[in-house]
């Protein structure tokens, strides 16, 4: 075939194809790792849009931020700069749990991601649709824009988002766009499929924004951010952005919201049929809610700000996709929102995704070689879920281009090994959500110490400097020494400490005990302590808070570490790329069937395929054994 | 590979003598725990490697039986693991026993293959045995795995599983909580949870102790009386239960018209079951009950067939032996008090040389210890055997009932320690997960389930 003389052609290193949360972190990852790299989106005005909920963060995705930043990213650096409340979960809960959460200025938050793009070195941004791949050999060669033009690549990554094949429902008015009636992408889900990938058809959704003027707030129960905040990132100095916050409010349904809602299921269009789509289970519509939990007499509702310049308000908890009348009748039903005006109706979203068993743990497809996936084109769903796997796709991208091993976190490492082992391992039937209880080893991957987990991979990788990293190995350096310290400083049952421990209600001592002993004593802390540790240096919060974790909790952590090592043993443990699975004869069935679908790349990961029983992981081992002695 | 585990590596019927292998970095230090040399002291770990040493196995102060211990250190090992081999030759409950001490001690009981595999993956084993190894891995896990939910009872299946049921709710609840705290509040869990642990407790250490006293699980040897209506089956059953030096439990009969005894002679144990009478019958209700008895009859380890010395060999004598004639027979003539009518050599005729005949009178007691020695004799030269994978089976359901009481037990430690809901969850989910195996269910992704139906969660 000729080639038209009239289209365009360049050349670049790496294509990142869309601009949400993950395409923004894989494009900065693969830009800052030196290579050329150009990401498209249908509309500039949507880089780093927040479509739904206004925040950044919360129980588990908290995690994901921290960890994000640890290795280099740029979600936490961003919404440290354009919070607007801010508010530390689960502080009455343990450590591990504790997790930030803010609400983000929403235009802000997107015009600043978007500058920080604008600036990046090796970087282009391009408002184009990407409508084809061009693969030779199993290889991504490059991408075609809708325009025709060919940008030639060594590797790309889809960040589709909710855009490929997007339809939105309203009732019964059916919208064919991408989320806030921005432009879908129709023409890549073929190329897709025509080079062999599977897809599938995922939903989700969004509740109405109304206008602020229209709500009455002194019926509703006002919801501050914390006085002292922390910010995400570990590069921020917490004294820089300590500001006034802006409340959220909440409110509740009640019986009234339910009747509405129950005499006009038949309206809503899941209930009808008419959507295929799965949806999750973690944030369900108002629908969803009312009819399996019909014996809950009240939903809470949490009205929220989508920025300061702004007056439209997100309602938290009531996501529907019922028709415009019925809506504005529900939502009116609630105290507080008689009056309400609604500036833009909740609606559901349909879209292609991709079946991410195809991928492997670097986000690469197994059979496309050069193409990574990212984001909730992988059948996540959350800013945050999306922004960690774009930020592995991202430096995995750049990484094939420099000939280097792939960056892959595993499951006792870091929140984002769970999240991708998860995805591609495990049969995911609905988008996946981060959370705190998928992450086995969680005692061992808190928020506080992500730094500590992660840094040195950052820096391997090249996205974290010498001197962050450095700061990193100090901090360490003084928790080990002050550890050592409470170990060894041995307290007497002198009359003092016992006065010391009769006043804070704890029982005398009888011999000679050390501090770190008295430190886990359930009514003590490191701070109480200070009276009778007189001899301790000058350390900073974050290093105490780690200490005290510790030494507190060491029993439990240390048990979480004989798990790793095990967990670590079957990781290492490598299954060979051209196995054959039906030479193993004593395998059963299902595990054959399942393990030659999954393409496992270790015993650890087969382990966890589910239908492959411990009796099948002994019996493949046994295999494994066999073959490299026969090699 | 780290963990050490332990097994009885001998069939259990095989007479007096059987080994307790124990392999795995602390093999020696485990049996040195429990072994003690002839001057009463705790010497196992100076021993050196590949010799064997007199000694006894204690239970604390309680002594077990006494012993010679064989320590081989790795890697001159059939596993290239450090291991140790108790023989013992107490029989079947002191094998039992010594193994639940090294269970207790810290050991594992092996997976079904284990030292096998073990053997293999350390470089031991010739590598054209491959595949019998991975064969026989997963033969005896199939078979384990078989056994365990044959041999469960519905009711036991049904406990197991609501206990479960009850600890992934409190899980799921914990989760949700701490996923969704806007949503869901902790508020006064921890004391029902408390409540509901010591309420989980209990009813695991019931099922613990029924487990280990063997009360609710067939184990031993599946002993069926038969012979025609009125032979004296039932006097006989009544008769070795009451008998003085037996041990007696009674089991529930599974069906109405059999009834179970479990019987212990000296360490041997035995089911007794009572059949309905087999005789031609045009009776239906009768026929189903003699239906059953032919089917434990055809099940059987052992039977003792019962003939009555006042009549003569009848049909229904003779059709019985008909099917019982490639079985393990104690031929029994009763009522020998009371007539003659058939003779012991008229009776050898009809089955095979090595079976047995007596006559005896179970209302006089003549022969009874004949009885006893006989079954005694067939049992220690490995003629009739218990079903070893079935008894494994079961000390491995105990064995797993306990470790979740010991993850239960961890939570209650943490309740009273204050420690926050994030860490004892993780016990919780142990136990679940363990009592899991039990019932050859997983737990993939049961929490997940559990919260998204249980809970309302957010947005």
């Amino acid at each position: 075939m000729l080639e038209n003389p009239n289209l365009c052609k360049e050349y670049v290193d790496v294509c990142v194809i869309g601009a949400g949360h993950a395409g923004c972190e894989a494009a900065l990852a693969s830009a800052r790792l030196g290579l050329q790299t150009v990401i498209f989106t249908v509309s500039i005005d949507s880089i780093a849009l927040m479509p739904c909920n206004p925040n950044i963060g919360g129980s588990s995705k908290g995690h994901l931020v921290r960890e994000i930043d640890a290795l280099g990213g740029e979600m936490g650096k961003n919404i440290d700069k354009t919070f607007i409340q801010s508010k530390m979960l689960n502080v009455s809960k343990g450590p591990a749990v504790h997790s930030l959460r803010a609400q983000a200025d929403k235009s802000e938050y997107s015009r600043s991601m978007r500058r920080v793009l604008e600036n990046q070195d090796h970087l282009t941004i391009k408002q184009a649709e990407i409508i084809e791949l061009l693969i030779e050999n199993g290889e991504i060669k490059g991408v075609v824009t809708y325009t025709g033009t060919t940008y030639y690549c060594k590797a790309c990554v889809i960040a589709t988002g909710t855009y490929l094949k997007a339809r939105c429902l309203c009732g019964e008015t059916i919208t064919y766009t991408g989320p806030s009636g921005l432009q879908a992408a129709n023409s890549l889900s073929k190329s897709l499929i025509d080079n062999g990938v599977k897809l599938r058809r995922f939903k989700t959704g969004t509740p109405a924004r109304m206008d602020r003027r229209s709500i009455d707030f002194s019926k509703m129960e006002e919801q501050f951010g914390d006085e002292r905040i922390e910010p995400f990132s570990f590069s921020t100095d917490p004294d820089s952005i300590q500001k006034e916050q802006i409340s959220c409010y909440l409110t509740y349904t009640n019986e009234e919201t339910h009747k509405i809602i129950r005499e006009n299921l038949s309206r809503s269009p899941i209930y009808a049929g008419i959507i295929e789509g799965v949806g999750p289970r973690y944030c369900p519509s108002i629908e969803d809610k009312v009819v399996k939990f019909a014996d809950k007499e009240r939903h809470q509702v949490f009205i929220e700000p989508e920025g300061l310049y702004t007056n439209e308000m997100y309602v938290g908890g009531m996501s529907s996709s019922l028709p415009e009348d019925v809506q504005l009748k529900m939502y009116r039903t609630v105290p507080g929102l008689e009056n309400c005006k609604i500036v833009r109706n909740a609606y559901a979203i349909e879209y292609d995704c991709l079946e991410p068993n195809q991928l492997l743990p670097s986000l690469e497809l197994k059979e496309l070689s050069g193409v990574f996936c990212a984001g909730q084109f992988n059948g996540s769903s959350g800013y945050e879920e999306a922004a960690a796997q774009g930020l592995i796709a991202g430096i995995n991208a750049a990484r094939k281009v420099l000939n280097k091993e792939p960056l892959v976190l595993d499951r006792s490492e870091a929140y984002i090994g769970v999240l991708i082992d998860d995805l591609v391992t495990k049969d995911n039937r609905e988008p996946y959500r981060m959370m705190t209880s998928r992450a086995e080893y969680r005692l061992l991957l808190r928020q506080d110490n992500a730094d500590l987990r992660l840094r040195k991979f950052g820096y391997e990788v090249g996205l974290v400097s010498k001197e962050e990293y450095d700061k990193v190995l100090l901090k360490e350096k003084l928790i080990d020494e002050e550890v050592k310290r409470l170990k060894e400083v041995i307290v007497g049952a002198s009359k003092n400490i016992q006065d010391f421990l009769t006043r804070h209600e704890s029982s005398l001592l009888r011999t000679g005990t050390s501090l770190a002993d008295l430190l886990c004593r359930p009514e003590l802390d490191y701070e109480k302590l200070a009276e009778i540790d007189v001899n301790r240096p000058s350390l900073s919060s974050d290093i105490i808070n780690q200490v005290s974790i510790q030494v507190k909790y060491e029993g439990y952590i240390e048990r979480q570490k004989i798990q790793v090592e095990q967990f670590k043993k079957m990781e290492r443990k490598l299954i060979p790329a051209d196995i054959d699975y039906d030479d193993v004869k004593s395998l059963r069935l299902e595990a054959r069937q399942k393990l030659k679908a999954f393409k496992p790349l270790s015993i650890g990961q087969a382990s966890r395929i589910s239908g492959v029983t411990p009796a099948d992981v002994s019996v493949l081992l046994v295999y494994i054994e066999q073959l490299h002695h026969r090699n | 590979m780290s963990e050490t585990i332990a097994a009885i590596s001998t069939a259990l019927s095989e007479g007096g003598i059987g080994i307790i292998r124990v392999s795995g970095p602390d093999a020696i230090e485990i049996v040195n725990k429990i072994y003690r040399n002839k001057d009463g002291a705790y010497s196992l770990s100076s021993y050196k490697t590949h010799t064997i040493h007199y000694g006894f196995i204690y239970d604390g102060d309680k002594l077990l039986d006494e012993v010679m211990v064989s320590v081989m250190k790795a890697p001159n090992t059939f596993t290239r693991e450090d291991m140790v081999e108790i023989n013992c030759h107490g029989g079947v409950l002191v094998c039992k026993n010594i193994l639940n001490l090294c269970l207790k001690t810290g050991a594992v009981l092996a997976e079904p293959g284990e030292f096998t595999k073990r053997a293999f993956l350390n470089g031991r084993i010739d590598l054209s045995k491959a595949e019998a190894v991975m064969d026989l891995i997963s033969s005896k896990s199939n078979m384990s795995l078989n056994n365990s939910l044959n041999h469960l009872s519905g009711r036991l299946f049904e406990k197991i599983k609501s206990i479960r049921e009850s600890i992934l709710y409190e899980i799921a609840f914990i989760e949700s909580a701490l996923d969704d705290p806007e949503h869901i509040s902790l508020d006064g869990f921890t004391d029902s949870l408390r409540k509901k642990l010591d309420v989980l407790l209990s009813d695991l250490s019931k099922l613990y102790d029924s487990f280990s006293t063997g009360k609710l699980l067939k184990e031993g040897i599946n002993t069926c009386i038969v012979g025609k209506p009125n032979v004296g089956k039932s006097s006989l059953l009544n008769f070795l239960s009451g008998y003085e030096r037996a041990i007696v439990t009674d089991i529930a009969g599974t069906t109405r018209d059999t009834i179970e005894e479990r019987v212990i002679l000296k360490d041997i144990s035995l089911n007794l079951i009572d059949t309905a009478g087999i005789h031609d019958s045009s009776d239906t209700v009768e026929n189903i009950g003699v239906e059953r008895a032919k089917k434990y009859a055809k099940g059987a380890d052992l039977i003792l067939f019962l003939m009555d010395a006042t009549e003569k060999l009848s049909n229904d004598d003779l059709a019985i032996i008909d099917f019982i004639k490639d079985k393990k027979v104690i031929a029994l003539i009763n009522k020998i008090d009371a007539g003659k009518e058939i003779g012991s050599s008229e009776v050898k005729k009809l089955f095979s040389k090595e079976s047995k005949v007596l006559e005896i009178s179970v209302k006089s007691g003549d022969g009874i210890c004949d009885l006893e020695s006989v079954i005694e004799e067939m049992f220690i030269h490995g003629e009739i055997s218990v079903n070893d994978d079935l008894y494994i089976t079961n000390l491995r359901q105990a064995d797993l009932i306990k470790k979740s009481m010991d993850s239960l037990s961890h939570v209650v430690e943490s309740l009273d320690l204050g420690l926050p809901e994030d860490f004892y969850s993780i016990d919780l989910m142990s136990a679940y997960a363990t009592l899991g195996k039990i019932i050859g269910e997983d737990i993939d992704d049961d929490l997940v389930e559990e919260i998204f139906s249980k809970f309302c969660m957010g947005k």
